[in-house]
């Protein structure tokens, strides 16, 4: 048992180091203390795997469901962090925590759960910058900066470090069990024998979408299939019609840390279940695409028709085939879903001039029954033309990808597709269909070669004429054509193969590691590259539990929160919401606070200078006075929830000056924060689910003497 | 297979439309794939709405461009069918051997056929998944080749005395493997009505050219002609017009070959 301890103690005290001289107001006396301690580790202890998951917190996440195995491995980490942390006579809450658990003989699970994760807490979103932040009193988080910032330089964690902790115990889990969790359970055998082994896969999957109707039948589950796990789905439907009947829409719950969410739509209920990092209106908004699958799927009229004549429907029938449209879209929300979590769409960067000639192919080669044309780029809009007084809705979009790129269905097919589909955010009612066709972009590339799902180029025209493929498949012969000739398909495989920016591409030397840049008019986003740090799935899922975190903070109900950083054991993040942009951006936990915000007013900067290329702004509309529309048409306008929320008093007067302000100059949107303490001060009391936020007139001061540096 | 190709000195080559149809997850999409790409998927995700693909069959003779819609057999996407066998030259029902209930589905769809696609379409009833049973892909090929002669002889003349004929289900014997639909029952049915039968194995490659091959060869050679002029006006024609019109000379020409077929 000696040898799984060590290895096990000793990654986890080596980052605890680096966590802890953030968490406790480290006296210098204490810092010595860790780096010393952190040393000696060093030099016993053999190199350590760059897996981002030590030891010690997978089995922390298997002691779970395995308590023998648990305080084996982790009584040494946190003996030997608080023997590090007791004698500090420092003010810190925390080492007093740790401390008195010890003291409680809960030693290893307690202060393990606050140390890694949030397991088994209430609160799993935002609980591990709790743990870092909530027992510390305002006035030390300025002391505690600080501190820390001057560490940078000589900091030997490399970037790894970053999220090098899960944001919550469900994102503990290394590439292999993440993988696990798209694993189907498995077909129950003809005794049942394997119940309880399918059972216990089922529960420990992370994340769970049900959609039941109201009489109570199951209509899909994304994992397990109803006869498997009926009692549950039972257990569920009960505890909706319960309040249901009660006229008193339940809408979320959470036991332990899962979190349940619930939607009603019509005679449906839609339930997300999920332990991961995702606050209520995020799982709302993947729930909704699901129901938006449903209808694109149905329509709305023949769903609320087959409904209304027998109330006990079984619609897993006329669903039949749609599943794994369902099931990729909620694969994507598990691996986690920039554009959903956004409501935004990504466009592939293009200079204008590039863009404007695709624009113009697909208007030029615009046939009589075409909607909307898009030429689409693994995910990525490249261009579209589009009706006058059409606007295509982000969620219809969404749809068409995830059926186009995600899902099999098509794109395995070979050759052309033909798909009558529902574009429910256009018009749920009736049906459109899409002609899909693959394009090849280089001429080498055999045509059966698997094509990865990032560098395919797909054409999709919808019309709402159901015979007219031959057509469309004209227009795609003639609009490929024009491409070919004025170069537009090799200015997009070049795109393609560019990939995203890094940060570092954009702000050299930055700390940012990530950053996601939402431009609002626009309703599209940006994002630099996950390769090479978040590549991997896992990885990639903690780097957006972290988007997610932040997102609900400064989204947060009635909070009116522009400005929110936050620290926590694994990451810094800072989010920057105006009329104009939403900005999140990712760094190491130790980042320099003032190079953090340098950086991102960098990006913001970089940006809006690039709008025109990163965005499409109108697109080529068709219809006669189109020059005058494309430069002020916005490709949607109608959605009102993306459209910056209403403000009131001094902070509407602010979000103007604001809105001047991040036109052309940036350091004056930081000046602002400086202007306005009391008012923002006062929502952060609010936001209760808020961690460590650039506050009142010391963040301002700060902000703003940071910029002037810059300058 | 000469007899269908006639005195005809240049080697043509000519469209042919041709439609897969039956119930979800018989292995239609797999089929074509094993057909088109010579390659095959497990567990593939079932096809949305209809995929349009093209594949050149090479007779002794001339070259046939297949143009195959691919539909998705989903109940939901029945209403779209007509679109996609109207004027279609040939069509490849297909059901899963080892699922009865796949029989009778291609039974309906064959009669579909019978009354509203044109009249000169060459029909083959396609049993897949032969793998399953215990026949495997090894005694399939002798036995096929009798169904086949006696379909290809008969296809473009009985189509039209079989339109009337209603089809109900048979009876569905069990074997002993998986094979839940033997082969004698449903190539006698398929002598009946007058269609080409196979049993193929899309996963192994069993019978999956020899099926295309054998409709490209029970084409009717002026069938070809028109057809070639149906594909070219489709591909190019922007509506439904010109579509609904090639449907028309269509079966106009395709019913006139059958009567010359049978005064000789």
């Amino acid at each position: 048992m000696t040898a799984p301890r060590s290895a096990s103690a000793s990654p986890a005290s080596a980052d605890w180091s680096a966590a802890s001289s953030q968490d406790a107001t480290a006296s210098p006396a204490s810092k010595t203390n860790v780096a010393n301690h952190d040393t000696a580790l060093g030099e016993i202890r053999p190199p350590l795997p760059p897996r981002p998951t030590t030891l010690s917190l997978l089995n922390d996440e298997t002691a779970a469901r395995n308590v023998g195995l648990q305080a084996e491995a982790t009584t040494a980490v946190s003996h030997a962090e608080i023997e590090t942390l007791a004698p500090e006579p420092s003010g810190s809450t925390y080492s007093a925590l740790a401390v008195r658990n010890l003291s409680d003989g809960l030693k290893a699970k307690a202060s393990l759960s606050h140390l890694a994760s949030a397991r088994g807490s209430e609160t799993a979103d935002s609980a591990s910058i709790r743990s870092s932040i909530q027992n510390s009193d305002p006035g030390d988080v300025e002391v505690l900066f600080k501190d820390f910032a001057p560490t940078v330089p000589d900091n030997h964690m490399d970037t790894k470090s970053l999220l090098h902790y899960p944001e919550c115990a469900a994102d503990d889990i290394g590439e292999i069990e993440f993988a696990e969790e798209f694993e189907p359970v498995g077909e129950l055998d003809e005794t049942a024998a394997n119940e309880d082994l399918l059972l216990q896969r089922w529960k420990s999957k992370r994340k769970h979408f049900l959609i039941i109707s109201a009489a109570g039948k199951p209509i899909w589950t994304r994992h397990g299939d109803g006869g498997l796990i009926s009692t549950y789905v039972g257990v569920v439907q009960t505890i909706i019609s319960f309040y249901e009947d009660s006229n008193d829409h339940l809408r979320s719950f959470t036991a332990g840390d899962t979190k349940f969410v619930i939607l009603t739509r019509g005679p449906l209920y839609l339930v997300a279940i999920s332990r991961m990092l995702e606050n209520d209106n995020q799982l709302r908004l993947q729930l909704e695409a699901l129901y938006m699958q449903i209808l694109s799927t149905l329509t709305l009229p023949s769903l609320t028709h087959l409904f209304s004549v027998r109330p006990s429907t079984d619609l897993k029938r006329p669903l039949q085939g749609s599943e794994t449209l369902l099931s990729s879209l909620a694969d994507s929300f598990t691996r986690g879903s920039p554009s959903t979590l956004l409501s935004a769409l990504e466009s592939l960067k293009l200079r204008k001039v590039h863009r404007q000639a695709i624009n113009n192919a697909l208007l030029k080669t615009k046939s009589k029954n075409l909607l909307y044309g898009l030429v689409v780029a693994g995910g990525r809009l490249v261009s579209v033309v589009r009706p006058k007084k059409h606007s295509l809705h982000p969620g219809d979009l969404q749809l068409i990808f995830n059926m186009i790129f995600e899902a099999d269905g098509i794109k395995a097919g070979g050759g052309e597709s033909w798909v009558p589909v529902c574009l429910p955010g256009f018009n749920s009612s009736g049906y459109l269909y899409m002609y899909v066709s693959f394009l090849k972009l280089s001429a080498d590339t055999d045509d059966h070669e698997d094509i990865v799902k990032d560098e395919s180029v797909a054409v999709v025209l919808i019309s709402p004429a159901k015979e007219s493929f031959y057509e469309m498949q004209g227009m795609r012969d003639s609009l490929v054509e024009q491409m070919e000739k004025n170069g537009s398909m090799q200015v997009v495989a070049a795109s393609i193969d560019q990939g995203r920016p890094a940060t570092t591409d954009i702000v050299p030397g930055t700390v940012l590691h990530h950053f996601m840049y939402k431009s609002r008019a626009n309703v599209q986003f940006t994002m630099s590259e996950y390769s090479p740090e978040f590549k991997s799935i896992a990885r990639k899922r903690r780097l957006m539990s972290a988007y997610n975190n932040i997102h609900s903070s400064i989204h947060a109900k009635n909070s009116q929160i522009k400005v929110h950083y936050c620290v926590s054991k694994s990451a810094s993040t800072f989010a920057w919401v105006t009329p104009i942009f939403e900005l999140y951006c990712v760094a190491e936990p130790n980042a320099n606070r003032k190079a953090l915000i340098q950086g991102a007013s960098r990006i913001a900067q970089w940006a809006q200078r690039e709008e025109e290329r990163l965005f499409i702004v109108g697109g080529a509309v068709s219809g006669s006075d189109s020059s005058s529309e494309s430069t002020t048409g916005r490709i949607d306008d109608s959605t009102g929830l993306l459209k910056p929320k209403k403000s009131s008093g001094c902070i509407n007067l602010i979000t103007d000056l604001l809105r001047d302000a991040s036109r052309s100059n940036y350091p004056q949107a930081f000046v602002w924060m400086s202007l306005a303490p009391p008012e923002i001060s006062k929502h952060l009391d609010n936001d209760n689910a808020a961690g460590p936020i650039l506050k009142g007139q010391t963040c301002g001061e700060r902000v703003t003497t940071s910029l002037s540096e810059t300058q | 297979m000469s007899d269908t190709a006639g005195g005809n000195a240049p080697k043509p080559s000519s469209s042919v439309k041709l439609v897969l149809l039956g119930e979800a997850a018989v292995g239609k999409s797999s089929l074509v794939l094993r057909f088109v790409n010579n390659d095959f998927q497990e567990n593939k995700e079932p096809t949305i709405g209809a995929a349009f693909l093209t594949q050149k069959c090479t007779l002794p003779t001339r070259t046939i461009k297949f143009e195959i819609w691919d539909t998705a057999g989903q109940e939901r996407f029945a209403s779209l069918a007509p679109m996609y066998y109207r004027n279609a030259q040939a069509a490849l029902v297909v059901y899963d051997v080892t699922k009865p209930s796949s029989l009778t589905k291609a039974k309906h769809w064959v009669a579909e056929l019978q009354r509203q696609a044109s009249p000169g379409i060459v029909i083959a009833l396609v049993g897949n998944k032969l793998d399953l049973t215990n026949d495997g892909g090894e005694s399939a090929g002798g036995s096929r080749s009798t169904p086949l002669e006696h379909g290809s002889g008969e296809a473009e003349d009985e189509e039209e005395e079989e339109e009337a004929n209603d089809v109900g289900g048979g009876e569905l014997p069990d074997s002993g493997d998986a094979r839940k639909v033997s082969t004698r029952e449903a190539s006698s049915y398929a002598e009946e009505e007058g269609l080409l039968f196979f049993e193929t194995s899309a996963k192994l490659g069993t019978n999956v050219v020899d099926v295309f091959t054998a409709i490209a060869n029970a084409i009717p050679e002026s069938s070809l002609k028109t057809g070639r002029g149906t594909a070219g006006a489709g591909q190019t024609s922007l509506g439904n017009r010109s579509t609904e019109d090639a449907r028309v000379n269509l079966g106009d020409r395709n019913a006139a070959t059958a009567k010359e077929g049978c005064a000789c």
